[in-house]
């Protein structure tokens, strides 16, 4: 026994020591030994291997999931108005006042039933469907027997992901989360100056590199010629809490959020001793009023770094970006819109907050082939002449929406959890009433 | 053939609803994972909650009559299959369909025409009323306008397609005053193959 307990310590030993001078160092010095391209490019061939195979065998039946990303149904996009016109062109023009027919629930029965059958907003809530089967097992919507070769590759997966990947990972990401506190707090004991800037950025990028080798996460970065500077406002549509480190990995920013406990608040408060951030107490963030100051004067103070904000307010399923809350438009500050893009093949990036937990969420990630984004960096804009908040809003939201290939959707983010608000209903009212009624008034005695 | 039907064999009754319905395997598979989405207490049927999830349907101005019609009175929780069979109205007519029961098909243009007729007819008693009618416009308009106004609208429509006078539009009078009507194009939707 004593042996197999000296035998356990030692091959441990080997295990961090190797992490270290692979992996931990190479991050921390931003340069790359080139262990993870090589695993990538494996991964690759292997996905595409494995597509081919069951394109091969689903060739001659008809394949289900051939429109995943397609819609089910084809929708017209004519407007009320035109579509009642058409309805009711089969009967005679009505006599005088009131023009409501039979016919005119025919036009909206079918739009609701349409919605049911396939609506814009309640497909962002749920992970995106895959073209093709990525060989793991909780995307596997109904596993067939393909091949034996396909099967021993999916085992041999398994047995990679958990047994070998995914240790590795909670240990890199382990020692990165203390590094960061250990850091940081030792950075906030030197005085300010240049020194302690630098040092600090220096501290937090590495902790973040560390912590995105912890997820086999391969970042491309486009444009980096505009990057988010000083004194500005950097906004990027959100899909998971890990959006942080994509972005933390290129560049230092100033957080905002409120204040936790447990772990994140001891993060949280080492963070805050070596570069300001803004961190809100609870009740604090209910006063708008407040929280624009307090982000006015930081975006004010040109040595601060940029802050990092995610409009949308909540994860969406990185398919569509969702409406962007008006309160960071209003500050009057730069804004340095980023797109992020995640690969779905390789790993499900989506925090589906309603079914998975915090922790739940990260041991998926982490026993995920990798995590594949782009990031695009996108030129600053500033709010326009006669531009109010809301519209600056959106044409910020456009412009992330069109470079990351996503869908440019008005609906609120909110409604994940929250029901839509009647006013919505009343519009759709109103303005079939000024068909109906609309007419009356024009005839009135 | 064979891998189509097992990768069905988690749907219950399948195989029965895609000949009653004329829904394809591919269909039937993709509805079935809509219901699962909107099923978000996985109970095994929608509720009205479920529904009122979809914010472009609470948009709709007769959404409780449409979500009443899958709910049939008495139950508040419709299953997969009553869900696939009220869908199945909105197929386009001249779906192809490999054998022709002996009940008319959902998606025959009376069926279509029988579906909006029940969406007015409320207490199914297969007759249009006034008060019914006048129902229906206070939902679809909110009842801004005064009840004047909405009477005297009521009014013209109900002339005009109440041909005997007898003060309710029956199912035929319904057919009648519609006939003009494209029934099969503007009562489907376009499901993608």
């Amino acid at each position: 026994m004593e042996d197999l307990w000296v035998a356990v310590l030692w091959g441990m030993k080997i295990w961090l020591y190797l992490i270290i001078s692979l992996i931990m160092v190479p991050a921390m010095f931003g340069f790359s030994l080139g262990i993870s391209e090589t695993y990538m490019t494996i991964l690759i061939k292997t996905l595409e291997w494995a597509t081919l195979k069951l394109q091969k065998e689903k060739a001659d039946e008809q394949t289900l999931k051939t429109s995943a990303s397609n819609g089910l149904i084809q929708r017209e996009d004519g407007s009320m108005e035109k579509e009642l016109e058409e309805l009711r062109r089969s009967r005679p023009k009505p006599p005088v006042g009131g023009d409501f027919t039979l016919s005119d629930c025919f036009y909206f029965s079918r739009k609701g039933i349409e919605s049911i059958v396939e609506d814009e907003v309640t497909q962002r809530f749920s992970s995106e469907e895959l073209v093709s089967w990525n060989l793991l097992t909780r995307t596997n919507n109904d596993f067939e027997y393909i091949s034996l070769k396909l099967t021993l590759v999916y085992g041999l997966g398994i047995f990679v992901r958990y047994c070998i990947l995914a240790p590795l990972r909670i240990t890199l990401a382990c020692i990165g989360l203390t590094w960061l506190v250990i850091g940081t707090s030792a950075v906030g004991f030197l005085p300010n100056s240049s020194v302690k800037y630098w040092l600090s950025e220096w501290v937090h990028v590495m902790c973040y590199r560390i912590c995105a080798r912890g997820l086999s996460a391969a970042i491309r970065y486009h444009n980096r010629e505009n990057k988010p500077k000083k004194g500005g406002i950097c906004v990027a549509n959100h899909t998971t809490p890990i959006d942080i480190v994509i972005l933390c990995n290129d560049g230092c920013y100033a957080m905002v959020g409120q204040v936790h406990g447990g772990l994140m608040g001891i993060v949280q408060r080492a963070m805050v001793r070596s570069c300001p951030h803004v961190w809100f107490e609870r009740a604090e963030m209910k006063d708008r009023h407040l929280v624009t100051k307090r982000l006015k004067d930081h975006v004010n103070d040109k040595t601060k770094l940029p802050i990092l904000i995610f409009p949308e307010g909540t994860c969406v399923n990185n398919t569509s970006v969702m409406m962007f809350k008006k309160g960071s438009f209003e500050i009057g500050a730069t804004i340095y819109p980023v797109a992020i893009k995640y690969d779905p093949k390789f790993g499900d990036a989506f925090w589906n907050s309603s079914k998975y937990s915090m922790v739940s969420y990260l041991l998926r990630m982490m026993t995920s082939w990798a995590l594949v984004c782009n990031v695009w960096y996108l030129p600053a804009m500033h709010q326009q002449e006669g531009e109010d908040a809301v519209q600056f809003a959106n044409r910020v939201k456009s412009a992330i929406a069109h470079q990351g290939g996503l869908v440019d959707l008005q609906w609120d983010g909110g409604l994940k959890r929250a029901k839509v608000k009647e006013t919505f209903r009343e519009q759709q009212q109103k303005k079939y009433s000024n068909m109906v009624v609309g007419d009356e008034s024009s005839n009135s005695d | 053939m064979g891998s189509n039907k097992s990768t069905l064999q988690h749907i219950p009754n399948a195989e029965e609803l895609m000949e009653e319905t004329g829904f394809s395997a591919a269909h039937i598979q993709r509805l079935y994972d809509r219901f699962q989405l909107l099923d978000r207490d996985q109970m095994g049927g929608l509720r009205n909650e479920d529904f009122e999830a979809i914010p472009e349907l609470v948009t709709n101005p007769i959404k409780d009559r449409i979500i009443g019609a899958f709910l049939s009175p008495g139950k508040d929780m419709v299953d997969f299959p009553s869900f696939v069979r009220v869908l199945a109205h909105f197929q386009p007519t001249n779906s192809k369909r490999s054998k022709t029961s002996s009940q008319e098909q959902y998606n025959s243009p009376t069926r279509k025409l029988q579906f909006v007729f029940q969406l007015y007819d409320q207490d199914r008693d297969g007759k249009i009323s006034k008060t019914e009618m006048l129902q229906v416009l206070q939902e679809m308009l909110r009842m801004e306008e005064t009840d004047e106004q909405l009477q005297s609208v009521m009014e013209k429509a109900f002339q005009e397609a109440d041909l005997d006078q007898d003060d309710a539009i029956s199912f035929d009078e319904f057919k009648k005053s519609l006939e003009k009507l494209d029934i099969s194009e503007k009562m489907s939707i376009g499901f993608l193959c």
